[in-house]
């Protein structure tokens, strides 16, 4: 192959036709109150792990919805489940259940978790 | 000649309402409508937000009222020309009959948004884009079909088509079809349970009595996904569905995703003998909507004497406000027929 | 029923006497288009046609990636039009897409601002001691074509039809960005619908594909190229087109546009050779022509006198498929039919 000192840059588009939107199905129907969500980013202001990193809870919670999981693993790590968005959420979500299932359904696709 | 003691020009909800309240007070109308049927956009309904009510039993109890001995209706009767007498307003109609009476009622409502002025989303090309009122219809059939014969596997559903879009010069909310959609996608989902829907909107405005509800219920009970986003281009794909490109602006991520039917819900704007009559007797205001005297203290009146104006001739209405305000305009047209007898 | 908008969108192109301006970067490109092109304007439409001299850049590549300030580039523009009215001509037809909408954005600009108009007849008259009037009309060369279509189907010898199956040709269309985009309104179609190429290939007998991404960029985007560090995204945008329009197994491209032609013909060979992509069933990659080169073709003049060699994507398949005949011995021959020797061979593009 040749090499011209450039590379074909990757498609940054959610192709929603080759997303697993399946894995999302699976979570909503173990903590329902997840579809419930209206992105109004009341959790990810609470969130002690965002005061420090990048971690948004709300846009990573979209971002498993829409089944872009890609650095996905690495980032609900930050979260200590100390349930700060659970008392925020103004359609009660169960907060803490999605982050700690949304991290089982991430370790069962082998995303690598920070420890790992 | 024919002679009453109300014209209301109009025959859709806000004009039948103000009729029936007339003559139960013992005033003689007549309901001039264009069309060859009564009750206007509620004929295109099958079910009414944010309740689920069969449109036909609405429209039935609207017809059943204009049988009421004082009312008479003027179906295929358009209203061209509006003059003023002294004491009198008299209307000329296309089909050559004049009437008159000591007031008139402007109730000639809306139109809807025509949306091939959009170029980008294919309506009128794609035979699989369609408008709210072609999904209504579908629903009132109890068949959501593809026109090309594919299992409907998708179905995406786009607000604000018309509405707060500079480039069609509306800069105003229509303020039903988000509710509309909502309603239109749990429709969907009772006949296609196992399809996906996608409702795209720029903000969600539920801003009525068990609007939110109904909304949340969507999410929580039939799985409806919304996308903030509004859709920047539509084009085929080589099986004849529908690749919609928008930004999913809650991740700022552009996404494509390829639906079977793609529903616009299009917004409200004056109708043509709105705009052709409001011109005529200069109360054409924004947007070429009807200006009543004052919003907040004479809504049901115009700058002229005797000239009242009832329901979405003046503005985007929902059913219930526009069949409220006919109410209030027949109470304001009571009073003053009364000050004329003084 | 409603009206369909995009239909009232019309070109205006004024009927006779264009004042010509060829653009810079197609005749080392394509070098048998312009020349074609003004042939049958003079020869088979009868007009009146001038092929200036002393003709120079618009500025357009630089001024639309950002190293040309605007001022230099009114002025130069102005210098344009100066020389179409010295020549006696009112009626400017840019060769180049990019010119195209540059000279309307000037025209433009000029209208809503008096001011820089005056600006610029004082830098042009400072510079140069010229005076100009502004043109009567700005017509693409695709318009004249597109607007005599019928004309010159009359006067061609093949049809977009594969002589084999006897079926119309598959046939993707690609319009400049600055062609339609910028005042999509004069052009016929506007920029949703535009109707100037595939008019061209529904009148010739070829079906055109309406594929998902047919409205996005060629990928040229200007800087985009001409820095090599954002080449990638360059030739992305152009992959992202041929991915689209694969399934559709197109038998050629057909554009109206330097750039377009020419990224859409190159990248195919860039994708071949870095990633050894290919988007045809037979590794040769998808024919790009000029919507000049086509004409030509259709009425029968020698392929290689339109310069259809210098294409990366060989266009022997695509002659076959229409039946045109060539002689493959003549295809390097120069101008005194010496051999000026042949490219070459690509890694993984298959050519002949």
């Amino acid at each position: 192959m040749t090499n011209w000192g450039f590379h074909i840059a990757k498609s940054r588009i959610i192709d929603m036709d080759t997303a697993d939107l399946g894995v999302y199905r699976k979570v909503a129907a173990k903590v329902p109150s997840a579809k419930l969500c209206l992105m109004c980013g009341a959790c990810t202001a609470s969130c002690t792990a965002r005061n420090h990193t990048p971690f948004n809870l709300r846009k990573n919670h979209l971002l498993f919805r829409h089944g872009q999981f890609k650095g996905l693993a690495k980032e609900f790590d930050k979260c200590m489940l100390c349930g700060k968005c659970r008392l925020v959420c103004p359609r009660g979500v169960n907060t803490r259940a999605l982050i700690y299932n949304m991290r089982m359904a991430l370790d069962n696709l082998n995303y690598t978790r920070i420890k790992k | 000649m024919t002679a009453v003691d109300v014209l209301v020009i109009g025959g859709g909800p806000a004009g039948l309402e103000s009729a029936y309240s007339l003559a139960n007070n013992g005033y003689d109308v007549a309901v001039l409508e264009k069309e060859k049927n009564i009750c206007g956009h509620l004929n295109q309904a099958h079910s009414l937000f944010p309740n689920f009510q069969n449109a036909s039993e609405v429209r039935s109890a609207m017809i059943d009222k204009m049988t009421h001995p004082k009312i008479s209706i003027h179906n295929d009767t358009e209203a061209i020309r509006i003059k003023r007498d002294i004491d009198k307003w008299g209307v000329e109609t296309g089909s050559g009959k004049e009437f008159m009476a000591p007031a008139l009622l402007l109730a000639t409502g809306f139109k809807s948004f025509d949306p091939k002025y959009k170029e980008e989303l294919g309506y009128g090309i794609y035979d699989n884009v369609i408008t709210t009122t072609q999904f209504e219809a579908m629903c009132q059939k109890g068949s959501i079909v593809s026109p090309h014969g594919q299992k409907v596997k998708r179905i995406a559903f786009l607000n604000c088509v018309g509405s707060r879009d500079e480039k069609v010069g509306n800069h105003y909310c229509s303020r039903v079809c988000c509710i509309n959609a909502v309603k239109q996608s749990i429709e969907a989902k009772k006949v296609l349970p196992e399809a996906d829907i996608y409702c795209f909107y720029m903000d969600i405005r539920m801003a009525g009595q068990f609007y939110e509800e109904l909304y949340r219920k969507s999410q929580e009970v039939y799985n409806v996904n919304y996308i903030r986003g509004r859709i920047s281009e539509v084009s085929p794909t080589i099986d004849k569905r529908l690749h919609v490109k928008c930004e999913d602006t809650l991740s700022q991520t552009p996404m494509k995703i390829t639906f079977d039917i793609l529903v616009l819900m299009t917004g409200i704007e004056a109708s043509l003998g709105t705009v052709a009559l409001g011109q005529q007797l200069n109360i054409s205001g924004e947007y070429n909507f009807a200006k009543s005297l004052s919003l907040h203290m004479a809504d049901n009146y115009s700058s002229h004497k005797g000239l009242f104006l009832a329901g979405t001739c003046k503005r985007p209405l929902t059913l219930p406000e526009a069949v409220a305000d006919a109410r209030s305009a027949a109470g304001e047209i009571k009073n003053y027929l009364k000050t004329l007898k003084q | 029923m409603t009206k369909t908008y995009w239909k009232t969108y019309q070109s205006a192109v004024a009927d006779n006497h264009y004042y010509y301006e060829r653009s810079c970067i197609r005749q080392s490109f394509f070098p048998g288009s312009e020349n074609i092109f003004l042939k049958i304007t003079r020869e088979l439409l009868n007009k009146d046609i001038i092929d200036d001299k002393h003709l120079h850049t618009c500025t357009g590549i630089g001024y639309y990636s950002g190293v040309v300030p605007i001022e230099t580039t009114m002025t130069v523009v102005a210098r344009l039009f100066a020389l179409m009215t010295e020549a006696g001509y009112k009626n400017f037809v840019p060769s180049c897409v990019t010119s195209f909408g540059l000279l309307n954005e000037m025209v433009d600009m000029w209208q809503h601002f008096p001011e820089k108009l005056n600006q610029t007849k004082k830098f042009l008259k400072d510079a140069t001691g010229r005076t100009f009037e502004m043109p009567d009309n700005i017509a693409h060369p695709s318009d004249i074509i597109y607007k005599n279509r019928e004309i010159l189907k009359a006067k061609m010898k093949y049809q977009l039809v594969n002589c084999k199956t006897n079926e119309p040709l598959q046939v993707v269309d690609h319009v400049g960005c600055h062609y339609s985009k910028i005042f999509p309104k004069i052009v016929e179609g506007g920029a949703e619908f535009p109707q100037v190429l595939s008019g061209m290939i529904k009148s010739w007998g070829g079906r055109n594909v309406d594929y998902p991404e047919r409205r996005h960029c060629c990928g040229f985007g200007f800087r985009q190229y001409l820095v090599m560090a954002n080449r990638g995204y360059s030739v992305a945008n152009t992959k992202k087109k041929f991915e689209s329009m694969k399934p559709y197994k197109p038998d050629f491209i057909l554009a109206n546009c330097p750039g377009c032609a020419m990224f859409m013909d190159r990248w195919q060979y860039t994708i071949a050779e870095m990633e050894d992509i290919t988007y045809d069933d037979d590794k040769r990659g998808i024919p790009v022509l000029t919507y000049e080169e086509l004409v030509g073709l259709l009425l029968g003049y020698n392929p290689w006198d339109l310069g259809l060699q210098v294409h990366q994507v060989q266009v022997e398949p695509l002659l076959e498929k229409i039946g045109i005949p060539f002689d493959s011995s003549d295809k390097y021959r120069g101008k005194n039919n010496e051999v000026i020797g042949s490219p070459n061979k690509p890694l993984n593009l298959r050519v002949k």
